[in-house]
């Protein structure tokens, strides 16, 4: 079976020169068709420029210095501009982290799917309209046609959330990428918004990219994970696995830093600084290597 | 009870709302309403919500940021919720705040020595240059940031050195009351862990009492003594911690408590049959 | 008494450097032709070649010195009543800076007050000057000085007059604005919970991060004072009799402007050089004075 998504020692780095800082450093991941897979990290580990360099949403001064990106068999970083824009939308989509900026606040939500269904699917406005409303049913809306009719403001943030949900699994991709679509909705939204992600994706089969800092969210929604930090992978494996037998200590740390509701207070470790100071003199070594390679 | 420091009776606030039309009167939107609580001396209440809860208002009129609409606020045997701005003044070294982000809590144009010893010098507590810096420096150290960062401005420093500083600042006028309004929600993991440790061993130290205000119960039960649950600005259930999270009584503490998603395996959590579930550790309560 | 003094010993002095070094080429270029243009004004007499309202009707209209014709005695030629124009442009310099000076910072030292005062109190007070200010501008700013201009009557003073009355709004709206915006951020909330009162707070909290914004609208509002005496010295009304004025020599030299454009040439030149030299000195001290805006 070809995976969906395959990555290879991808290496990218932002800045040129002596500003030049490295971003990722050497990921290797694969995704199989229609697993969901967890990308767990915290901030500066490039889970989200991951996540970024597969969408082609690298920041402008961003740049792959080494390594691949494949979707289904084909290579991605090589392929003509028009192609991979047929692709993204169509068969990779994104749900964003913020469902408050990532909607156009001057446009009605029904335009907005109608929208990427007609450029994907080559509908025509009535036959994308009609399918806006079964997507938004479909998301657990109640009344879609109604809220079709309105403004992203107009709307609450979990139902933008739903909104931008629907919106990606609109045009049936095999592919999504998650980003922290959780991270700004109550807990109790979250919920509903992972069990709505979790039913689309048994009835829609796409593979899911989730990317998330949230231990617990990957164990209640990812087959698999990976575990990054400054850039590298550092544990990967069946998330029943990582949680229960972590081989890598920083797994180890982060599981005893997560508080948890259900356990005493005197059961949380912090993460030891030395550490994290030794997996970045990790990859800062890695860095000058590359260097020293590269000349 | 004499070692109750801070108590609410009723204590509700209510801002007017434009009313639609143009000769509509303006309805009361009640945002906190008719709360009951009471912090004993040394411990920490926690104060759990969701957005629209009204925990951070609740948070600021205890240290009354806002004046109540109506109800009152006890502290230490004193109503301070109609107090003056100028009658409140002396209670200010008693009653700190920790802001959730550190960023904009922080001046940015001022350096942290600066930041950290306004509340000193405010009340005529600093003696000269040198004693400023020294100051500045011990509190620093006392928050775990090394002394030279008294030359720093905050965005030179992270999230987490940030809100270290926050915390510094709340702690120069050695206040005998502390709310902290979600000071760990924007930060990674890890710097969590060590902020939340950070504020148990100051307080085993300083005996300091706190209102600890989050949207995450995880973190309520590491560092709180008793917690209550807000629901559109009621309290709708409070308790000791043990207790609140071992036996959930309300429906909607149950609901909360079973949302949040652990980093165990559990097959099924995502069911929606489990929507409005049974609490863990227990048959059935409702 | 707060103890002001403390918290200046914390300022390294390193603090002056670093803004130069980040202002840029705009603080170098803006700054140097702000400072020759003070230094002529100061040094007018001893720099001057001649007496600006010394008359030598022989040689009128006399050629720049490197034209055919020229005199190296006049170097920048003479005008119809064969004045020097290098002395006249000299001397007409010492009212522009004046007036750029004096009329900046009395319209700055009212509407900075005002806005102040209007961002911090809110309520009526805010709703009566925010009234007031765009009644005000209401009129046509040039229009309305030269009304008042000519009704005060000509002369130095009733040309400051006329742009402080004008132009204080402009301080005023952006001032109050800014206040207001600052009030709302957490460190003046926090200002508040540490015992600060209004004033205090206005003072050592909320004005140095008003400081960049105070001297750009300065910088800026000297070009405008520079502007608007030329355009009243055009019109007739600024400083009286035979006193050089940028703005005067402009409207002689248009009555010439076929014989010897020169003297036109020269006068809007100097206009330009200096206005230009004012926006960039602002723009440049915005970025030197703010620590922040870099990251």
């Amino acid at each position: 079976m070809t995976a969906v998504l395959s990555i290879q020692d991808l290496h990218v780095t932002i800045g040129r020169g002596a500003r030049a800082a490295n971003v990722l450093r050497g990921v290797s991941l694969e995704v199989q068709p229609g697993e969901v897979r967890g990308l767990v990290g915290e901030s500066g580990a490039g889970k989200s420029m991951l996540g970024r360099a597969v969408l082609g949403l690298l920041p402008a001064d961003a740049w792959i210095g080494k390594g691949g990106i494949a979707f289904a068999g084909r290579d991605f970083l090589t392929l003509p501009e028009r192609e991979r824009r047929d692709l993204l939308g169509r068969q990779i989509a994104l749900i964003p982290q913020d469902p408050m900026t990532s909607l156009n606040p001057v446009k009605r939500v029904g335009d907005q799917i109608a929208r990427v269904l007609q450029r994907h699917l080559a509908l025509s406005r009535r036959q994308a309209l009609q399918r806006a409303t079964e997507l938004l049913a479909e998301v657990a809306i109640r009344d879609p046609q109604r809220v079709l009719g309105l403004y992203p403001y107009e709307i609450s943030g979990g139902m933008r959330q739903r909104v931008l949900i629907a919106m990606a699994f609109g045009c049936d991709p095999s592919l999504i990428i998650a980003d922290e679509p959780t991270t700004a909705l109550d807990v109790t939204v979250q919920r509903q918004v992972l069990q709505l992600i979790e039913r689309l994706r048994e009835r829609r089969g796409a593979a899911i990219l989730f990317v998330t800092h949230d231990l617990g969210v990957v164990a209640k929604i990812c087959r698999t994970m990976t575990v990054m930090h400054a850039g590298r992978v550092l544990e990967d494996g069946e998330t029943a696995d990582v949680l229960t037998r972590p081989r890598h200590a920083y797994t180890r740390a982060l599981l005893a830093a997560t508080p948890r509701a259900d356990r005493p207070a005197d059961a949380l470790r912090p993460v030891p600084p030395a550490l994290i100071e030794s997996l970045w003199s990790e990859a800062h070594r890695l860095d000058r290597l590359s260097i020293v390679g590269r000349t | 009870m004499s070692d109750i420091l801070l108590s609410t009776g009723s204590l509700t606030f209510a801002y007017p709302e434009r009313a639609s039309g143009l000769f509509g009167r303006p309805v009361l939107r009640e945002v906190v309403k008719r709360v009951d609580l009471a912090v004993p001396k040394g411990s920490v209440l926690g104060l759990v919500g969701e957005s629209g809860s009204g925990k951070t208002t609740l948070g600021r009129l205890l240290v009354r940021l806002l004046r109540p609409t109506s109800g009152g606020i006890q502290f230490d045997g004193v109503e301070i919720g109609g107090l003056s701005e100028a009658e409140l003044r002396p209670l200010r070294s008693r009653i700190q705040m920790i802001f959730q982000d550190p960023q904009s809590s922080l001046n940015p144009r001022l350096r942290l020595g600066v930041t950290l010893t306004r509340p000193l010098q405010i009340f005529g507590r600093l003696k000269g240059r040198r004693d400023q810096r020294d100051r500045a420096a011990s509190l620093l150290d006392l928050v775990g940031l090394p002394t030279h960062f008294v030359d720093r401005y905050p965005h030179e420093l992270s999230g987490g050195q940030r809100q270290r500083a926050g915390i510094a600042r709340a702690l120069a006028l050695e206040p005998d009351f502390i709310v902290a309004d979600e000071i760990v929600s924007g930060l990674d993991v890890s710097t969590q862990a060590h902020i939340l440790l950070l504020i148990k061993e100051l307080r085993q130290r300083l005996g300091v009492t706190m209102v600890f205000i989050s949207h995450d119960l995880s973190v309520i039960r590491v560092l709180c003594d008793d917690v209550a649950i807000l629901q559109h600005g009621e309290v709708v259930e409070a308790g000791p911690v043990a207790r609140i999270f071992e036996h959930p009584q309300h429906a909607y503490t149950q609901n909360l408590l079973s949302s949040i998603p652990l980093p165990d395996v559990e097959p099924g959590w995502l069911d929606p049959a489990r929507d409005v579930s049974i609490p863990r550790n227990q048959g059935s309560a409702a | 008494m707060v103890d002001v003094a403390a918290s200046v010993a914390l300022q390294q002095p390193s603090r002056w450097a670093m803004g130069f070094r980040r202002g840029g080429a705009r603080l170098w270029v803006g700054g140097a032709i702000v400072a020759v243009l003070i230094l002529v004004a100061l040094l007018a007499p001893w720099i001057a070649p001649h007496d600006p309202i010394e008359q030598d009707l022989l040689s009128g209209q006399l050629p720049p010195a490197w034209m055919h014709g020229g005199d190296t005695a006049y170097l920048l030629g003479t005008d119809s009543l064969g004045r020097d124009v290098l002395s006249r442009l000299i001397y007409a310099a010492r009212v522009a800076v004046v007036v750029g000076f004096v009329a900046a910072l009395l319209a700055g030292a009212i509407g900075i007050t005002l806005g102040l005062i209007a961002g911090s109190f809110g309520g009526w007070i805010d709703q009566a000057t925010s009234r007031l200010i765009d009644v005000w501008m209401a009129f046509p700013p040039i229009l309305l000085s030269i009304v008042l201009a000519a009704v005060i009557g000509a002369g130095l003073t009733s040309v400051i007059l006329a742009i402080v009355v004008v132009d204080w709004t402009r301080f005023a709206r952006i001032i109050r604005a800014e206040t207001a915006v600052q009030l709302q951020r957490d460190y003046a909330m926090a200002a508040r919970v540490i015992g600060l009162n209004r004033g205090q707070t206005l003072r050592l909290e909320i004005l140095p991060n008003l400081v960049p914004l105070v001297v750009t609208l300065l910088a800026v509002e000297m070009g405008v004072a520079i502007l608007v005496e030329v355009i009243l010295s055009f019109v007739g009304i600024s400083v009286a009799g035979d006193t050089p004025t940028w703005g005067g020599m402009i409207a002689e030299g248009r009555q010439i402007i076929y014989q010897s454009p020169w003297v036109m040439a020269f006068a809007i030149g100097c206009v330009i050089v200096s206005v230009v030299g004012f926006n960039l000195l602002g723009d440049g001290l915005r970025t030197a004075l703010d620590p922040v805006q870099r990251r």
